[in-house]
């Protein structure tokens, strides 16, 4: 018995094993298609990554333009690309964006009425949730613990 | 009996919530031009690449710009309603012909039929950006000032033409 248990462990821990090489492979590859993208100058590289991250592709909404290689997430990069080299500010290229695709290009939506739910939603959830613990718990030192269980079904 | 509504209630709030996110349709982005004046351009006509043309020049009319190419799937949905609303002559539809390549656009109309007033070529994707485009086909219903009044992503229906892009056209007309 604790042969087969030892054998589907270690056959676990190598399927997962090969899962993260071939992981690392594919991340390694797409490392490589963005570089053949993005040229020369490295500083300004990084600055177009660091805002491409910032940025949804509308094609594949849950990658960032950093991310996708769809036609338009490259043509958005290019442009990120053009007009930091041009000397544009993160918030200008960012707005350039907003202005033509909203604010649901950004992964980070700016906090106003529309989307203040978003962005207090976490919290109210914890609190709703602390509160109601609270109000549990005290409710139970008061009356004492309750199982759920009728007293007398007990036994 | 009473310990149960609660959990009850919360279960059909949440039946509710998550019914209303599985009927909104991710891929529809409210576009944030709407109200604004359409983004001005000048691009070759696909008929005579040696002219320009520019929204200035629809200036005065209620018209569709309608954001095609000859790779797109579902251009081909929509296309026979475009046909039959440029025969009735309901409103001037101009095209933009995203990054699409002259001789593939020019076989696809004359295959299909060309229900635009005329179109423009758009090869590189630059006006497509200014105007928001990120699923071909695309329709903007401009009004007689310019302004961009109604967007359209994805294609026309006849459901959409019945339901808002006609009902909001006859409105313009009026106005």
């Amino acid at each position: 018995m604790a042969e087969r248990w030892r054998a589907a462990i270690v056959g676990a821990l190598m399927a997962g094993a090969l899962l993260l090489v071939a992981g690392s492979g594919a991340r390694a590859q797409s490392a490589e298609a963005t570089a053949s993208v993005v040229a020369a100058d490295p500083a300004l590289d990084q600055h177009v990554q660091r805002l491409a991250e910032e940025l949804r592709c509308l094609v594949c909404q849950n990658q960032t333009i950093a991310d996708s290689h769809a036609q338009l997430a490259l043509d958005l990069k290019a442009q990120v690309r053009e007009q930091l080299a041009r000397g544009a500010s993160d918030a200008e290229v960012k707005d350039y964006m907003v202005q033509r695709y909203g604010d649901f290009v950004l992964y980070r939506p700016p906090v106003k009425a529309t989307t203040w739910l978003l962005w207090a939603g976490p919290a109210l959830m914890l609190g709703i949730g602390l509160g109601a613990l609270a109000l549990k718990l005290r409710r139970q030192a008061r009356d004492g613990f309750d199982d759920g269980v009728p007293a007398g079904e007990n036994a | 009996m009473r310990r149960f509504l609660l959990p009850l209630g919360i279960f059909f709030a949440l039946v509710t919530l998550l019914g209303a996110g599985l009927r909104h349709d991710p891929g529809e982005i409210p576009s944030p031009l709407l109200g604004k004046p359409a983004p001005a351009f000048a691009l070759p006509r696909l008929d005579q690449p040696e002219q320009n043309f520019g929204p200035e020049a629809m200036k005065g009319r209620v018209w569709l710009l309608n954001v095609w190419a000859s790779w797109c799937a579902s251009c081909r949905q929509e296309h026979p309603l475009l046909v039959d609303l440029a025969q009735r002559k309901v409103v001037p539809v101009i095209g933009l012909d995203y990054m699409d390549t002259k001789p593939e656009a020019e076989k696809w109309l004359a295959e299909r039929g060309n229900p635009y007033q005329l179109s423009i070529q758009d090869a590189k994707g630059k006006v497509g950006i200014d105007y928001g485009v990120y699923g071909v086909p695309e329709t903007f219903v401009i009004d007689k000032q310019g302004v961009v009044r109604f967007k359209l992503t994805g294609p026309v229906t006849q459901e959409a033409l019945d339901k808002k892009l006609l009902p909001l056209i006859r409105e313009l007309n009026r106005g």
